[in-house]
């Protein structure tokens, strides 16, 4: 019988603890699925963050090192300093990467790592249990903004992409989504290109995607992909914000 | 033949000949040679430098090349010691070899900039959250820190635990006449087995991580980390006995202090007092039971710890000696440092 469809190689056999409903996994694959495409197998070092996804170092079928809360642009430094010739990627979450961890991304920005970074938007705190993140929707309802997120006294959500889109080091900055199909076709294309980047050692690049977290914000999965595709989009629009050729 | 070296540059050149390929560093007074060297020097044996964006990334930049296998290093100063104790404990959780020169300066806080010895505690007792130890060298002169540092990634890789390299703002900032030793052959080291080389897949792959969130395997881990601590204690224990043999009073110190108290101790001697001095050269382990020996010498009446700092090391000092005698203190704090006669004065005062 002919195989169809099947696992990628850069994934491991470990289930994914991730709740039912969540876009990690989908995150993951992709993520695998372009690593495998580009020939990356045996060639690899990825950081994990401190998160929902910090046991990705068990789901990723490459080298992998785990880094404290923030810190993975760093790490991923490191380790591209000293490995040039490896493709070094880091995946992040909100608070990671756009709370504590935001000098870390900047400055990997700014300098132009040659590394590729995997952001995950979901506007959440998951974790912990769904605390305010600063993506957090204006309006939008978490533990420790009961009433929804108020810019008077938790301030306004952060835009990641046109943050670093303003500086020179990144080669590439896209935004995709993980709502549907035709959303998960594209942001596959924005991954690959990230790798690609990497690989023709153009600079740093950096894929966020807008992601749900039914658990955390009180949906169930088909509600919370929905958010993704009315609510978080019209704040956080997809497209190629910087890409140098 | 010797070179006239400035105590900072020294270690950075060291550094690089003890197979040093890897530095990440973010100014600080009073240490900003070091980096300064490395971002030249590096480069000319192939080596990678980054002034990262703040001792946070700096040290982080570490755990991933240290992960990585290569030889990484970092060096600050107090207050940007303090910021990298976050990662210096997950460097510690994940078991990674490393070096850190900390080139102590006044504190707390902001603190100054000259000369002090208040960073002990962090040093020796953790620093950092959980149960860990760094292997931490006081050295007392510039040569002292080129013997030190040419080996520090050696002892560092054996046991996958850091090396501190305590100093002082006069040590990195004092020129001596040092012999430089020759270059190490990095292309003979082993592959470190656990480093994430990036070449590994499948069974073989390598996760370097500090989370362990079964308790039995979090405690299994740090009973290994302490088997490593005791097993380091035995091996690399080092110190210094300088006339302890028949002495009435035992001096203890460490680092620059160590050299202000040796000169005391001759000019006491010179007086026809029996005067000695006790200095550790690793401030963790602690060389226990060196001080309980001398303690236990008849002759010994009393000890002196001396320190630039309120009184940190004294701590050692009766833990390790049982406080058969008694141990007094003299000390100065805030960057002032003591001059032999200071000392000399003490002990004729306070003692005899």
């Amino acid at each position: 019988m002919a195989i169809v469809y099947k696992k990628s190689n850069m994934l491991t056999d470990v289930p994914f603890h991730y709740c039912p409903g969540c876009t990690h996994g989908i995150a993951h694959k992709l993520v695998a699925e372009v690593l495998e495409e580009i020939g990356a197998e045996g060639n690899v070092v990825g950081v994990a963050p401190v998160g929902c996804a910090v046991f990705a170092y068990n789901y990723f079928n490459c080298d992998m090192q785990e880094a404290s809360h923030g810190r993975a642009p760093a790490v991923a430094t490191g380790i591209k300093r000293v490995l040039p010739d490896r493709i070094v990627f880091a995946y992040q979450g909100d608070g990671d990467l756009a709370s504590i961890g935001m000098a870390e991304i900047i400055h990997a920005a700014t300098r132009g790592e040659k590394i590729t970074v995997i952001f995950i938007n979901n506007a959440i705190y998951g974790m912990t249990g769904g605390q305010m993140a600063p993506t957090t929707l204006e309006g939008q309802k978490a533990t420790t903004c009961i009433y929804g997120r108020n810019p008077e006294v938790n301030g306004h959500p952060i835009k990641v992409c046109e943050l670093l889109s303003t500086l020179t080091g990144p080669s590439y900055i896209a935004r995709g989504a993980l709502c549907d199909a035709a959303s998960v076709r594209k942001a596959k294309t924005m991954i690959r290109t990230a790798f690609q980047n990497q690989i023709d050692k153009k600079g740093f690049s950096f894929v966020e995607l807008l992601s749900a977290c039914p658990t955390n914000w009180g949906m169930n999965p088909e509600q919370a992909l929905s958010y993704v595709k009315n609510e978080m989009q019209d704040l956080y629009p997809l497209g190629v914000f910087k890409e140098v050729k | 033949m010797k070179e006239l070296m400035k105590g900072n540059e020294a270690i950075a050149e060291a550094a690089v000949r003890g197979g040093c390929r890897a530095f990440f560093g973010y100014p600080i007074t009073p240490q900003n040679e070091i980096p300064e060297y490395m971002s030249w020097r590096l480069f000319e044996v192939g080596g990678t430098y980054v002034q990262a964006e703040s001792e946070v990334a700096a040290i982080n930049m570490v755990y991933g090349a240290a992960g990585a296998g290569a030889r990484a290093m970092t060096s600050s100063s107090s207050p940007g010691i303090s910021l990298k104790q976050e990662g210096i404990s997950y460097i510690c959780g994940a078991r990674l070899p490393c070096v850190i020169v900390n080139m102590v300066r006044g504190g707390p806080g902001l603190g100054g900039i000259q000369p002090a010895q208040s960073d002990y505690f962090q040093a020796t007792k953790g620093g950092g959250h959980g149960d860990y130890h760094l292997l931490v060298y006081g050295p007392s002169s510039v040569q002292e820190c080129v013997d030190i540092m040419y080996n520090a990634f050696d002892v560092s890789d054996k046991y996958r635990v850091p090396v501190m390299i305590l100093g002082d703002g006069m040590l990195g900032q004092i020129m001596e006449p040092v012999e430089l030793p020759e270059f190490k052959d990095l292309s003979k080291l082993p592959r470190k087995p656990w480093a994430t080389y990036g070449d590994n897949k499948g069974k073989d792959r390598q996760i370097v991580n500090s989370l362990l969130i079964e308790p039995d395997v979090l405690e299994a881990h740090c009973h290994l980390l302490e088997d490593t601590y005791k097993e380091i204690a035995k091996n690399e224990t080092a110190f210094e006995n300088y006339l302890c043999d028949d002495a009435e009073v035992v001096i203890t110190a460490y680092g620059t202090v160590a050299r202000i108290a040796k000169s005391a101790v001759n000019i006491l001697r010179e007086q026809g007092k029996k005067v000695g001095l006790l200095r550790p050269i690793t401030l963790y382990p602690f060389p226990n039971d060196e001080f309980a020996r001398v303690a236990k010498q008849d002759c010994v009446k009393t000890f002196v710890c001396t320190e630039l700092s309120l009184g940190q090391m004294i701590e050692d000092v009766k833990l390790a000696t049982g406080m058969i005698k008694p141990v007094k203190f003299f000390g100065r704090t805030g960057g002032n440092v003591m001059s032999p006669e200071d000392i000399v004065e003490y002990v004729n005062k306070e003692v005899y």
